[in-house]
Protein backbone atom coordinates (compact mmCIF):
# COMPACT_ATOMS: atom_id res chain seq x y z
CA UNK A 1 0.00 0.00 0.00
CA UNK A 2 1.18 3.49 -0.83
CA UNK A 3 2.37 5.67 2.03
CA UNK A 4 0.98 8.83 0.49
CA UNK A 5 -2.02 9.08 -1.77
CA UNK A 6 -3.01 12.41 -3.22
CA UNK A 7 -6.30 12.35 -5.08
CA UNK A 8 -7.62 14.99 -7.43
CA UNK A 9 -6.42 18.06 -5.54
CA UNK A 10 -7.88 21.30 -6.85
CA UNK A 11 -7.19 24.77 -5.57
CA UNK A 12 -8.45 28.17 -6.69
CA UNK A 13 -7.22 31.59 -5.71
CA UNK A 14 -10.22 33.73 -6.56
CA UNK A 15 -10.87 33.21 -10.23
CA UNK A 16 -7.55 31.55 -10.97
CA UNK A 17 -7.45 27.78 -10.74
CA UNK A 18 -3.91 27.02 -9.65
CA UNK A 19 -4.25 23.26 -9.16
CA UNK A 20 -6.60 21.59 -11.58
CA UNK A 21 -6.79 18.07 -10.24
CA UNK A 22 -3.48 16.62 -9.06
CA UNK A 23 -3.24 12.92 -8.18
CA UNK A 24 -0.24 10.76 -7.42
CA UNK A 25 0.93 8.24 -4.86
CA UNK A 26 4.24 7.55 -3.23
CA UNK A 27 5.69 4.44 -1.58
CA UNK A 28 7.47 4.59 1.72
CA UNK A 29 11.11 5.60 1.29
CA UNK A 30 10.61 6.98 -2.18
CA UNK A 31 11.88 10.36 -3.27
CA UNK A 32 9.66 12.35 -5.59
CA UNK A 33 11.11 15.26 -7.55
CA UNK A 34 8.69 17.84 -8.91
CA UNK A 35 9.90 19.99 -11.76
CA UNK A 36 8.07 22.60 -13.77
CA UNK A 37 8.19 26.23 -14.72
CA UNK A 38 7.46 29.00 -12.29
CA UNK A 39 3.76 29.53 -11.64
CA UNK A 40 2.78 25.96 -12.46
CA UNK A 41 1.49 25.33 -8.92
CA UNK A 42 4.37 23.42 -7.31
CA UNK A 43 4.52 25.54 -4.18
CA UNK A 44 0.74 25.52 -3.85
CA UNK A 45 0.76 21.71 -4.00
CA UNK A 46 3.32 21.46 -1.17
CA UNK A 47 1.38 24.05 0.83
CA UNK A 48 -1.78 21.97 0.42
CA UNK A 49 0.04 18.87 1.67
CA UNK A 50 1.18 20.83 4.73
CA UNK A 51 -2.28 22.28 5.27
CA UNK A 52 -1.10 25.85 4.82
CA UNK A 53 -3.71 26.01 2.06
CA UNK A 54 -7.01 24.18 2.03
CA UNK A 55 -7.72 22.40 -1.26
CA UNK A 56 -11.14 23.05 -2.78
CA UNK A 57 -11.43 19.45 -3.89
CA UNK A 58 -9.59 16.22 -3.35
CA UNK A 59 -8.25 13.89 -0.71
CA UNK A 60 -5.00 13.37 1.11
CA UNK A 61 -4.33 9.91 2.56
CA UNK A 62 -1.26 8.91 4.57
CA UNK A 63 -0.64 5.30 5.52
CA UNK A 64 -4.23 4.41 4.70
CA UNK A 65 -5.60 7.14 6.94
CA UNK A 66 -7.63 9.88 5.34
CA UNK A 67 -6.20 13.14 6.65
CA UNK A 68 -8.12 15.43 4.40
CA UNK A 69 -11.23 15.25 2.28
CA UNK A 70 -12.60 18.41 0.72
CA UNK A 71 -15.88 19.53 2.19
CA UNK A 72 -15.14 18.21 5.68
CA UNK A 73 -14.74 20.82 8.40
CA UNK A 74 -11.59 20.36 10.42
CA UNK A 75 -10.86 21.93 13.79
CA UNK A 76 -7.60 23.76 14.42
CA UNK A 77 -6.44 20.80 16.48
CA UNK A 78 -7.18 18.29 13.74
CA UNK A 79 -5.29 20.39 11.21
CA UNK A 80 -2.39 20.62 13.62
CA UNK A 81 -2.37 16.84 14.11
CA UNK A 82 -2.49 16.35 10.34
CA UNK A 83 0.47 18.64 9.86
CA UNK A 84 2.61 16.35 11.99
CA UNK A 85 2.58 13.79 9.16
CA UNK A 86 4.33 16.27 6.89
CA UNK A 87 7.33 18.54 7.11
CA UNK A 88 8.19 21.49 4.93
CA UNK A 89 11.53 23.09 4.18
CA UNK A 90 11.00 26.56 2.78
CA UNK A 91 12.80 28.25 -0.06
CA UNK A 92 13.89 31.08 2.27
CA UNK A 93 14.56 28.94 5.39
CA UNK A 94 12.35 30.87 7.86
CA UNK A 95 14.57 30.03 10.82
CA UNK A 96 13.68 31.60 14.16
CA UNK A 97 16.22 34.45 14.46
CA UNK A 98 16.03 34.79 18.24
CA UNK A 99 17.06 31.19 18.91
CA UNK A 100 20.41 29.56 18.34
CA UNK A 101 20.82 26.70 15.91
CA UNK A 102 20.25 23.92 18.43
CA UNK A 103 17.16 25.61 19.87
CA UNK A 104 15.75 26.10 16.37
CA UNK A 105 15.91 22.33 15.97
CA UNK A 106 14.66 21.35 19.42
CA UNK A 107 12.00 24.02 19.96
CA UNK A 108 9.07 22.21 18.35
CA UNK A 109 9.75 18.74 19.79
CA UNK A 110 10.27 20.36 23.19
CA UNK A 111 7.03 22.35 23.09
CA UNK A 112 5.13 19.30 21.84
CA UNK A 113 6.77 17.11 24.51
CA UNK A 114 8.33 14.58 22.19
CA UNK A 115 10.94 13.59 24.74
CA UNK A 116 12.92 14.67 27.78
CA UNK A 117 15.12 17.75 27.40
CA UNK A 118 18.21 15.50 27.43
CA UNK A 119 16.84 13.22 24.70
CA UNK A 120 15.85 16.14 22.52
CA UNK A 121 19.17 17.84 23.07
CA UNK A 122 20.93 14.68 21.93
CA UNK A 123 18.58 14.34 18.97
CA UNK A 124 19.24 17.93 17.91
CA UNK A 125 22.99 17.50 18.17
CA UNK A 126 22.89 14.25 16.23
CA UNK A 127 20.83 15.76 13.39
CA UNK A 128 23.05 18.82 13.24
CA UNK A 129 26.12 16.60 13.10
CA UNK A 130 24.54 14.77 10.20
CA UNK A 131 24.06 18.16 8.53
CA UNK A 132 27.74 18.94 9.09
CA UNK A 133 26.96 21.70 11.57
CA UNK A 134 28.40 20.35 14.81
CA UNK A 135 30.53 23.46 15.24
CA UNK A 136 27.58 25.80 14.78
CA UNK A 137 25.06 24.60 17.35
CA UNK A 138 25.41 27.74 19.47
CA UNK A 139 25.46 30.17 16.54
CA UNK A 140 22.46 32.34 15.65
CA UNK A 141 20.87 32.13 12.19
CA UNK A 142 22.12 35.63 11.28
CA UNK A 143 25.69 34.39 11.72
CA UNK A 144 25.30 31.60 9.16
CA UNK A 145 25.58 31.41 5.39
CA UNK A 146 22.46 30.62 3.38
CA UNK A 147 23.58 27.05 2.87
CA UNK A 148 24.15 26.58 6.58
CA UNK A 149 20.78 28.12 7.39
CA UNK A 150 19.04 25.78 5.00
CA UNK A 151 20.77 22.80 6.57
CA UNK A 152 19.54 23.94 9.99
CA UNK A 153 16.04 24.20 8.52
CA UNK A 154 16.30 20.63 7.26
CA UNK A 155 17.39 19.39 10.68
CA UNK A 156 14.55 21.36 12.27
CA UNK A 157 12.01 19.71 9.98
CA UNK A 158 13.48 16.24 10.54
CA UNK A 159 13.46 16.58 14.30
CA UNK A 160 9.67 16.18 14.21
CA UNK A 161 10.02 12.88 12.29
CA UNK A 162 7.43 13.63 9.63
CA UNK A 163 6.38 10.73 7.42
CA UNK A 164 6.75 12.86 4.32
CA UNK A 165 9.25 15.70 4.16
CA UNK A 166 8.67 18.32 1.49
CA UNK A 167 11.29 20.71 0.13
CA UNK A 168 10.21 23.78 -1.81
CA UNK A 169 13.13 24.76 -4.05
CA UNK A 170 15.56 24.35 -1.14
CA UNK A 171 18.49 25.82 -3.07
CA UNK A 172 16.80 28.56 -5.08
CA UNK A 173 17.63 31.29 -2.56
CA UNK A 174 21.28 30.24 -2.34
CA UNK A 175 24.39 31.43 -4.11
CA UNK A 176 25.37 28.81 -6.71
CA UNK A 177 28.46 27.74 -4.78
CA UNK A 178 26.30 26.88 -1.74
CA UNK A 179 23.72 24.69 -3.46
CA UNK A 180 26.01 21.64 -3.46
CA UNK A 181 26.25 21.31 0.33
CA UNK A 182 22.45 21.44 0.70
CA UNK A 183 21.77 18.98 -2.10
CA UNK A 184 24.36 16.64 -0.58
CA UNK A 185 22.60 16.50 2.79
CA UNK A 186 19.24 15.91 1.14
CA UNK A 187 20.82 13.10 -0.84
CA UNK A 188 22.24 11.75 2.40
CA UNK A 189 18.77 11.54 3.92
CA UNK A 190 17.58 9.20 1.21
CA UNK A 191 17.52 5.53 1.93
CA UNK A 192 16.73 5.73 5.61
CA UNK A 193 13.14 4.91 4.83
CA UNK A 194 12.51 8.60 4.49
CA UNK A 195 9.85 9.65 2.06
CA UNK A 196 10.55 12.97 0.45
CA UNK A 197 9.07 15.36 -2.08
CA UNK A 198 11.51 17.84 -3.57
CA UNK A 199 10.48 20.71 -5.80
CA UNK A 200 13.63 21.63 -7.65
CA UNK A 201 15.19 23.19 -10.70
CA UNK A 202 18.37 21.14 -10.20
CA UNK A 203 17.88 18.56 -12.93
CA UNK A 204 21.07 16.62 -12.21
CA UNK A 205 20.03 16.32 -8.60
CA UNK A 206 16.54 15.16 -9.59
CA UNK A 207 18.02 12.59 -11.93
CA UNK A 208 20.36 11.13 -9.36
CA UNK A 209 18.14 11.19 -6.25
CA UNK A 210 14.54 10.79 -7.35
CA UNK A 211 12.67 7.51 -7.74
CA UNK A 212 9.76 9.31 -9.33
CA UNK A 213 9.69 12.57 -11.26
CA UNK A 214 6.65 14.73 -11.88
CA UNK A 215 6.64 17.46 -14.47
CA UNK A 216 3.95 20.01 -13.60
CA UNK A 217 2.52 22.52 -16.04
CA UNK A 218 -0.42 24.87 -15.53
CA UNK A 219 -1.72 23.17 -12.42
CA UNK A 220 -1.72 19.61 -13.72
CA UNK A 221 0.72 16.74 -13.77
CA UNK A 222 1.79 16.83 -17.37
CA UNK A 223 3.96 13.76 -17.02
CA UNK A 224 5.00 11.36 -14.29
CA UNK A 225 7.60 8.62 -14.47
CA UNK A 226 11.03 7.42 -13.47
CA UNK A 227 13.90 9.88 -13.95
CA UNK A 228 14.92 7.80 -16.94
CA UNK A 229 11.47 8.10 -18.50
CA UNK A 230 11.11 11.84 -17.89
CA UNK A 231 14.61 12.98 -18.69
CA UNK A 232 15.61 10.53 -21.43
CA UNK A 233 12.33 9.63 -23.09
CA UNK A 234 9.72 12.28 -22.30
CA UNK A 235 6.42 11.45 -23.92
CA UNK A 236 4.79 14.85 -23.68
CA UNK A 237 5.67 17.63 -26.07
CA UNK A 238 5.45 20.14 -23.21
CA UNK A 239 7.92 18.16 -21.08
CA UNK A 240 10.31 18.00 -23.97
CA UNK A 241 10.06 21.74 -24.57
CA UNK A 242 10.59 22.47 -20.86
CA UNK A 243 13.65 20.25 -20.56
CA UNK A 244 15.02 21.61 -23.81
CA UNK A 245 14.58 25.17 -22.55
CA UNK A 246 16.45 24.16 -19.42
CA UNK A 247 19.41 22.75 -21.31
CA UNK A 248 19.63 25.95 -23.28
CA UNK A 249 19.57 28.08 -20.18
CA UNK A 250 22.31 26.19 -18.37
CA UNK B 1 17.59 84.00 50.98
CA UNK B 2 20.26 81.42 50.27
CA UNK B 3 20.55 80.36 53.88
CA UNK B 4 16.79 80.05 54.09
CA UNK B 5 16.83 77.82 51.07
CA UNK B 6 19.47 75.66 52.68
CA UNK B 7 17.46 75.35 55.84
CA UNK B 8 14.39 74.29 53.87
CA UNK B 9 16.21 71.97 51.51
CA UNK B 10 15.87 68.81 53.55
CA UNK B 11 12.20 69.19 54.54
CA UNK B 12 11.29 70.15 50.96
CA UNK B 13 13.16 67.14 49.58
CA UNK B 14 11.35 64.87 52.03
CA UNK B 15 7.99 66.29 51.01
CA UNK B 16 8.80 65.97 47.30
CA UNK B 17 9.97 62.40 47.82
CA UNK B 18 6.57 61.69 49.33
CA UNK B 19 4.95 63.16 46.24
CA UNK B 20 7.29 61.30 43.96
CA UNK B 21 6.37 58.03 45.61
CA UNK B 22 2.76 58.69 44.56
CA UNK B 23 3.97 59.55 41.05
CA UNK B 24 5.86 56.27 40.94
CA UNK B 25 2.80 54.33 42.07
CA UNK B 26 0.70 55.77 39.23
CA UNK B 27 3.52 55.06 36.80
CA UNK B 28 4.13 51.45 37.84
CA UNK B 29 0.49 50.44 38.22
CA UNK B 30 -0.32 51.96 34.83
CA UNK B 31 2.48 50.00 33.21
CA UNK B 32 1.45 46.75 34.85
CA UNK B 33 -2.12 47.17 33.58
CA UNK B 34 -1.54 48.84 30.23
CA UNK B 35 1.20 46.55 28.88
CA UNK B 36 -0.98 43.42 28.76
CA UNK B 37 -4.18 45.38 28.07
CA UNK B 38 -2.51 46.99 25.07
CA UNK B 39 -1.74 43.55 23.66
CA UNK B 40 -5.39 42.56 23.97
CA UNK B 41 -6.48 45.83 22.31
CA UNK B 42 -3.99 45.19 19.49
CA UNK B 43 -5.54 41.74 18.91
CA UNK B 44 -8.92 43.45 18.64
CA UNK B 45 -7.61 45.97 16.13
CA UNK B 46 -6.19 43.15 14.00
CA UNK B 47 -9.24 40.90 14.34
CA UNK B 48 -10.60 39.25 11.21
CA UNK B 49 -14.08 39.80 12.66
CA UNK B 50 -14.84 43.17 11.07
CA UNK B 51 -17.37 44.57 13.59
CA UNK B 52 -14.96 43.96 16.49
CA UNK B 53 -12.07 45.43 14.54
CA UNK B 54 -14.11 48.54 13.67
CA UNK B 55 -15.25 48.96 17.25
CA UNK B 56 -11.74 48.67 18.66
CA UNK B 57 -10.27 51.00 16.03
CA UNK B 58 -12.98 53.54 16.83
CA UNK B 59 -12.25 53.26 20.54
CA UNK B 60 -8.53 53.74 19.98
CA UNK B 61 -9.30 56.76 17.82
CA UNK B 62 -11.42 58.35 20.57
CA UNK B 63 -8.86 57.68 23.29
CA UNK B 64 -5.91 58.88 21.28
CA UNK B 65 -7.88 61.78 19.85
CA UNK B 66 -8.93 63.37 23.16
CA UNK B 67 -6.85 64.75 26.02
CA UNK B 68 -5.95 62.38 28.83
CA UNK B 69 -6.94 65.16 31.22
CA UNK B 70 -10.49 65.05 29.91
CA UNK B 71 -10.55 61.25 30.16
CA UNK B 72 -9.50 61.50 33.81
CA UNK B 73 -12.37 63.88 34.54
CA UNK B 74 -14.90 61.74 32.69
CA UNK B 75 -13.84 58.52 34.41
CA UNK B 76 -13.86 60.11 37.84
CA UNK B 77 -17.03 62.22 37.60
CA UNK B 78 -18.85 60.45 34.76
CA UNK B 79 -20.29 57.42 36.57
CA UNK B 80 -21.73 59.63 39.33
CA UNK B 81 -23.19 62.25 37.01
CA UNK B 82 -24.59 59.82 34.47
CA UNK B 83 -25.70 56.85 36.54
CA UNK B 84 -25.77 58.15 40.08
CA UNK B 85 -23.08 55.67 41.04
CA UNK B 86 -21.00 56.35 44.16
CA UNK B 87 -17.68 58.00 43.36
CA UNK B 88 -14.74 55.64 43.15
CA UNK B 89 -11.48 56.49 44.91
CA UNK B 90 -9.52 59.15 43.02
CA UNK B 91 -6.47 56.98 42.80
CA UNK B 92 -8.44 54.09 41.27
CA UNK B 93 -9.98 56.42 38.69
CA UNK B 94 -6.50 57.65 37.83
CA UNK B 95 -5.15 54.15 37.26
CA UNK B 96 -8.18 53.22 35.13
CA UNK B 97 -7.91 56.33 32.96
CA UNK B 98 -4.15 56.04 32.55
CA UNK B 99 -4.30 52.31 31.81
CA UNK B 100 -6.95 52.70 29.12
CA UNK B 101 -5.16 55.63 27.56
CA UNK B 102 -1.75 54.00 27.51
CA UNK B 103 -3.12 50.62 26.45
CA UNK B 104 -4.41 52.32 23.30
CA UNK B 105 -1.03 53.86 22.53
CA UNK B 106 0.77 50.60 23.31
CA UNK B 107 -1.71 48.67 21.16
CA UNK B 108 -0.68 50.60 18.08
CA UNK B 109 2.97 49.93 18.81
CA UNK B 110 2.27 46.23 19.31
CA UNK B 111 0.23 46.13 16.12
CA UNK B 112 3.04 47.68 14.12
CA UNK B 113 5.48 45.18 15.60
CA UNK B 114 3.27 42.16 15.10
CA UNK B 115 2.45 43.10 11.51
CA UNK B 116 6.15 43.50 10.75
CA UNK B 117 6.84 39.81 11.44
CA UNK B 118 6.87 37.86 8.20
CA UNK B 119 4.21 35.30 7.36
CA UNK B 120 7.02 32.79 6.99
CA UNK B 121 7.67 32.82 10.75
CA UNK B 122 4.07 31.78 11.45
CA UNK B 123 4.15 29.17 8.71
CA UNK B 124 7.42 27.71 9.96
CA UNK B 125 5.72 27.23 13.33
CA UNK B 126 2.58 25.83 11.75
CA UNK B 127 4.31 23.16 9.68
CA UNK B 128 6.15 22.03 12.81
CA UNK B 129 2.75 21.39 14.40
CA UNK B 130 2.87 24.17 16.99
CA UNK B 131 -0.32 25.64 18.40
CA UNK B 132 -1.39 29.21 17.74
CA UNK B 133 -0.43 30.16 21.29
CA UNK B 134 3.01 28.59 21.01
CA UNK B 135 3.62 30.31 17.71
CA UNK B 136 2.60 33.67 19.12
CA UNK B 137 4.36 33.52 22.47
CA UNK B 138 7.48 31.56 21.52
CA UNK B 139 8.15 32.69 17.97
CA UNK B 140 6.42 35.98 17.22
CA UNK B 141 6.28 37.92 20.49
CA UNK B 142 10.01 37.71 21.33
CA UNK B 143 10.79 39.20 17.93
CA UNK B 144 8.11 41.86 18.39
CA UNK B 145 9.59 42.88 21.74
CA UNK B 146 12.94 43.56 20.13
CA UNK B 147 11.40 45.59 17.32
CA UNK B 148 9.21 47.80 19.52
CA UNK B 149 11.79 48.67 22.19
CA UNK B 150 12.52 52.17 20.83
CA UNK B 151 8.90 53.41 20.47
CA UNK B 152 8.04 51.77 23.78
CA UNK B 153 10.77 53.60 25.65
CA UNK B 154 9.39 56.85 24.25
CA UNK B 155 5.90 56.11 25.54
CA UNK B 156 7.15 54.98 28.92
CA UNK B 157 9.13 58.18 29.42
CA UNK B 158 6.10 60.22 28.38
CA UNK B 159 4.06 58.33 30.95
CA UNK B 160 6.41 59.39 33.75
CA UNK B 161 5.65 63.01 32.97
CA UNK B 162 1.95 62.49 32.22
CA UNK B 163 1.36 61.28 35.77
CA UNK B 164 1.22 64.96 36.80
CA UNK B 165 -2.15 65.19 35.03
CA UNK B 166 -3.70 63.25 37.93
CA UNK B 167 -3.78 66.54 39.85
CA UNK B 168 -6.87 67.51 37.86
CA UNK B 169 -8.90 65.10 39.98
CA UNK B 170 -6.94 66.00 43.10
CA UNK B 171 -4.56 63.08 43.25
CA UNK B 172 -1.50 64.00 45.22
CA UNK B 173 1.78 63.62 43.36
CA UNK B 174 5.09 65.41 43.08
CA UNK B 175 3.97 68.55 41.21
CA UNK B 176 1.25 68.98 43.79
CA UNK B 177 3.80 68.56 46.53
CA UNK B 178 5.99 71.21 44.92
CA UNK B 179 3.14 73.62 44.34
CA UNK B 180 2.01 73.40 47.95
CA UNK B 181 5.12 75.38 48.95
CA UNK B 182 3.97 78.41 46.94
CA UNK B 183 1.45 79.20 49.65
CA UNK B 184 4.37 79.40 52.05
CA UNK B 185 6.13 81.81 49.69
CA UNK B 186 8.55 79.29 48.17
CA UNK B 187 8.63 78.95 44.41
CA UNK B 188 11.82 76.94 43.98
CA UNK B 189 10.43 73.59 45.24
CA UNK B 190 8.16 73.51 42.18
CA UNK B 191 11.16 73.91 39.89
CA UNK B 192 13.06 71.41 41.97
CA UNK B 193 10.48 68.71 41.07
CA UNK B 194 11.98 68.74 37.57
CA UNK B 195 15.14 67.19 38.98
CA UNK B 196 13.17 64.18 40.19
CA UNK B 197 11.62 63.59 36.76
CA UNK B 198 14.95 64.11 35.08
CA UNK B 199 16.75 61.72 37.35
CA UNK B 200 14.12 59.01 37.05
CA UNK B 201 13.90 59.31 33.28
CA UNK B 202 17.68 59.14 33.14
CA UNK B 203 17.53 55.81 34.96
CA UNK B 204 14.80 54.58 32.57
CA UNK B 205 16.83 55.66 29.55
CA UNK B 206 19.83 53.71 30.81
CA UNK B 207 17.61 50.72 31.52
CA UNK B 208 16.09 50.74 28.03
CA UNK B 209 19.53 51.15 26.54
CA UNK B 210 20.67 48.05 28.37
CA UNK B 211 17.65 46.03 27.31
CA UNK B 212 18.14 47.06 23.68
CA UNK B 213 21.78 46.10 23.88
CA UNK B 214 20.88 42.78 25.42
CA UNK B 215 18.40 42.06 22.64
CA UNK B 216 21.05 42.86 20.07
CA UNK B 217 22.50 39.37 20.32
CA UNK B 218 20.68 38.57 17.08
CA UNK B 219 19.58 40.37 13.96
CA UNK B 220 16.20 39.99 12.33
N1 LIG C 1 -2.06 33.17 -2.01
C1 LIG C 1 -2.22 33.33 -3.34
N2 LIG C 1 -3.17 34.17 -3.80
C2 LIG C 1 -3.36 34.32 -5.14
N3 LIG C 1 -2.65 33.70 -6.08
C3 LIG C 1 -1.68 32.85 -5.67
C4 LIG C 1 -1.43 32.62 -4.29
N4 LIG C 1 -0.43 31.71 -4.17
C5 LIG C 1 -0.08 31.40 -5.44
N5 LIG C 1 -0.83 32.08 -6.33
C6 LIG C 1 -0.74 31.96 -7.80
O1 LIG C 1 -0.80 30.59 -8.12
C7 LIG C 1 0.05 30.30 -9.21
C8 LIG C 1 0.95 29.14 -8.84
O2 LIG C 1 1.83 29.56 -7.83
P1 LIG C 1 2.90 28.61 -7.16
O3 LIG C 1 2.20 27.44 -6.56
O4 LIG C 1 3.70 29.44 -6.25
O5 LIG C 1 3.76 28.13 -8.41
P2 LIG C 1 5.24 27.59 -8.47
O6 LIG C 1 5.68 27.23 -7.08
O7 LIG C 1 5.16 26.41 -9.36
O8 LIG C 1 6.05 28.67 -9.07
C9 LIG C 1 0.79 31.56 -9.54
O9 LIG C 1 0.19 32.13 -10.68
C10 LIG C 1 0.59 32.43 -8.34
O10 LIG C 1 0.53 33.77 -8.70
MG1 LIG D 1 7.30 27.97 -5.98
Amino acid sequence: MALLEVKNIKKDFGKVQVLKGVSFSLEKGQVLAIIGSSGSGKTTLLRCLNFLETPDEGEIIVDGKQLFAAGTKYTDDQIRENRLHFGLVFQNFNLFPQYNVLKNVTLAPTLLQKGTPEELDALGKRLLEQMGLSNKINAYPCELSGGQQQRVAIARAWAMHPEVLCFDEPTSALDPELTGEVLRVIKGLKGEDRTMIVVTHEMDFAKSVADVVIYMADGVIEEIGTPEEIFEHPKSEKTRAFLHGFQEAF
Amino acid sequence: MFTRMCAMFIPVTMELLDGFWETLKVFLLTLVCALPLGLIVSFGSMSKFTPLKALVKCFVWVIRGTPLMLQLIIIFYGPGLLFDLPAMPRFTATIIAFSINYACYFSEIYRGGIESISKGQYEAGQVLGLTKGQIFFRIVLPQVVKRIMAPMSNEVITLVKDTSLARIISVYEIIWAGESFIKKGLLWPLFYTGAFYLLFNGVLTLLFGRIEKKLNYYRG
